[in-house]
């Protein structure tokens, strides 16, 4: 009885690393993964790695003609409409980007979860009239939804977040949904059933940890999704209001003016583009990590 | 056939009063006051007044929806508020820039996804894997806005080979249509990658080839044929995705589309615009899923109608 055990202990503990063990052989998804980490640095340590106040305009940015200028020893990326630093900017900006990111995709990755699983751990009536509410996400034209919401609420960074939350939670709950009807059907479930656990603790402690992988996964991936719908709003003039310096407000600022400018556009571009790109690497490494069956597929 | 045909009719209805009833609710619940936007900040309060009584917004909300949707039915769209058009004629006019717009920037997609995506899963954990994939994490990852203006940098100004925006002709429309198309192109490119990877391990590849067929002649009639099926659900899809997409296209091309409609109507809150654009893409959306439904059956033998 003893050594069953131990073997037991063995066993469960093996799992979790060869998740990982995959995931650190995958060089792409480790690039990602750097990425990320070089980003959420940048975002945090902003006042100390910004040479300038992103605020300031200064006098000797723009030309005598008015002109910002192309990047030099001076300002590292030249300088914006106004004579500010475009760096300092794109430092500042990477709060905005993340911050949106995480919160916005947190807060969609909560609401689909709890959807999801729900109507698939209940079903009867519940899962096609889910499943009908999800269709009209669906078909709603998300973006512009998103783009009203925000055209008519002023938007603060905190409701930008949420109106693409409420947009990009319904994707979230379809896989959910997916994944709960497939495991409540499996033996584990119906013997907690049997042994009279109520519904909330078998959500909570049997059927929860089984989501982990696909939630951290879709999280991951999410978060890159996030990052563009929240450029494209800037972009429009419709996301974080200025002077909050954030990429798609940076470029949205500079549209006007970009024929002659372009590092105006290409760096924040650049930025935006990276980010969200790695976030994709991580977030697919971790598929075929934790689903090795996905392997190369 | 007719049951099924029946029942997903029903549904797309449904889903559709769904989106007319929440669309309605939230121009109802919104802050701004469309009689005060039209009268001006200098208008008195009985001019308000006035005007909110003509478009009937003095009502209450139940009276309100009803008359909207008894003229929906009869495809009213009602009066826009800034432009004192009908919305189903101003939608009228903009709409065949915006079909042409999303037709060819679903044609690009297909033309650099699917042979991409093919020819990763053919040469299957190779460096031509390994390009076309992150080829493809690119094209997902790029910001639709961004990609445009530097293409209208590179090619229309620096290369002078395309106009710099604007609505007209063929040449016009290379550039917009290739922005929308890089980020679907990579989507297509990674589904149509594993949906061949799929199908290559089928029994019935292995019998074809067994019986001596030609590689060539398994990759188009066995593989491709089989492995092209996600991709008509996903042109379905395509149309809702691609909503949002073209607003933001449209502004940066200065494309004289739905897109850009949308666009003005929301920043003034002209509502029943903005609700006759919500409505219209919706039952495109709804439209396209259906088809895709309807033609997925004829193309798979295996699925039956339920």
């Amino acid at each position: 009885m003893k050594r069953m055990k131990s073997n037991f202990a063995v066993t469960r503990l093996r799992r979790p690393p060869q998740a990982w063990d995959r995931l650190k052989q995958n060089k792409v998804a480790l690039a990602g993964v750097g990425v990320v980490v070089v980003v959420a640095l940048v975002a945090i340590l902003a006042p100390w790695l910004a040479p300038y106040d992103p605020a300031e305009q200064f006098a000797e940015g723009l030309s005598p003609a008015g002109e910002p200028f192309p990047p030099a020893a001076r300002f590292w990326l030249g300088t914006d409409l106004l004579g500010r630093d475009l760096l300092s900017r794109l430092i500042y900006g990477a709060r905005v980007s993340l911050l949106i990111g995480v919160v916005a995709n947190g807060v969609a990755l909560a609401i689909g979860t709890v959807l999801g699983g729900l109507a698939g751990y209940f079903q009867g009536w519940i899962g096609p009239v889910f499943m009908r509410c999800t269709d009209m996400m669906m078909a709603f034209p998300a973006l512009l939804l998103a783009i009203a919401l925000s055209a008519i609420l002023r938007p603060s960074l905190w409701i930008v977040a949420l109106v693409i939350a409420l947009v990009n939670w319904v994707w979230i709950a379809r896989v959910v949904y997916a994944q709960m009807l497939a495991l409540s059907a499996r033996e584990f479930v119906e013997a907690a059933r049997a042994l009279g656990v109520g519904p909330g603790r078998i959500l909570s402690r049997h059927l929860f940890p089984h989501l982990l992988p696909t939630l951290l996964v879709w999280g991951t991936l999410g978060i890159s999704t996030t990052v563009l719908f929240e450029a494209a709003l800037s972009f429009l003039g419709v996301g974080v209001r200025p002077p909050t310096p954030s990429w798609g407000g940076i470029i949205n600022e500079s549209q006007s003016y970009f024929l002659s400018a372009p590092w105006l556009v290409a760096f924040p571009g650049a930025a935006i583009l990276l980010t969200s790109l790695a976030f994709n690497l991580v977030g697919d490494g971790m598929r075929d990590a934790l689903d090795p069956q996905m392997r190369g597929r | 056939m007719a049951h099924y045909l029946l029942v997903r009719l029903g549904q797309a209805a449904l889903v559709l009063l769904g989106i007319i009833v929440l669309t309605f609710l939230l121009t109802y619940l919104v802050p701004a006051d469309p009689a005060r936007m039209i009268a001006g900040q200098s208008a008195t309060v009985e001019t308000v007044a006035r005007i909110r009584h003509e478009l009937g917004l003095d009502q209450s909300l139940p009276v309100q929806f009803g008359r909207y949707l008894s003229h929906i039915v009869r495809g009213d769209l009602g009066r826009s508020y800034a432009q004192k058009v009908d919305v189903g004629e101003l939608l009228r006019s903009r709409l065949p820039a915006t079909v042409e717009l999303m037709v060819a920037g679903i044609l690009f997609e297909l033309l650099i996804g699917l042979p991409a995506g093919v020819l990763a899963a053919l040469r299957r954990n190779t460096w031509l894997d390994q390009v076309v994939m992150v080829g493809a994490f690119l094209g997902v990852s790029a910001p639709q806005f961004a990609v445009g203006l530097m293409l209208l940098y590179l090619v229309a100004f620096k290369l002078q080979i395309l106009p710099l925006g604007g609505y007209g002709s063929v040449a016009h429309l290379i550039l917009p249509a290739a922005t929308l198309g890089i980020a679907g192109g990579g989507w297509y490119a990674r589904v149509m990658r594993s949906s061949v990877v799929e199908v290559l391990t089928q029994d019935y590849v292995r019998t074809a080839r067994a019986k001596g067929l030609p590689p060539s002649g398994v990759v188009l009639k066995h593989v491709l044929r089989n492995a092209a099926l996600p991709v008509v659900t996903m042109v379905g899809l395509d149309f809702g995705t691609f909503m949002g997409g073209v607003v933001v296209v449209e502004s940066v091309f200065g494309w004289p589309g739905v897109g850009q409609l949308a666009w003005q109507a929301i920043q003034i809150v002209d509502i029943p615009v903005i609700m006759g654009v919500v409505i219209t893409s919706a039952l495109a959306i709804v439209t396209g899923n259906l088809l895709a439904d309807l033609v997925y059956p004829l193309l798979d033998p295996k699925i039956r109608y339920q």
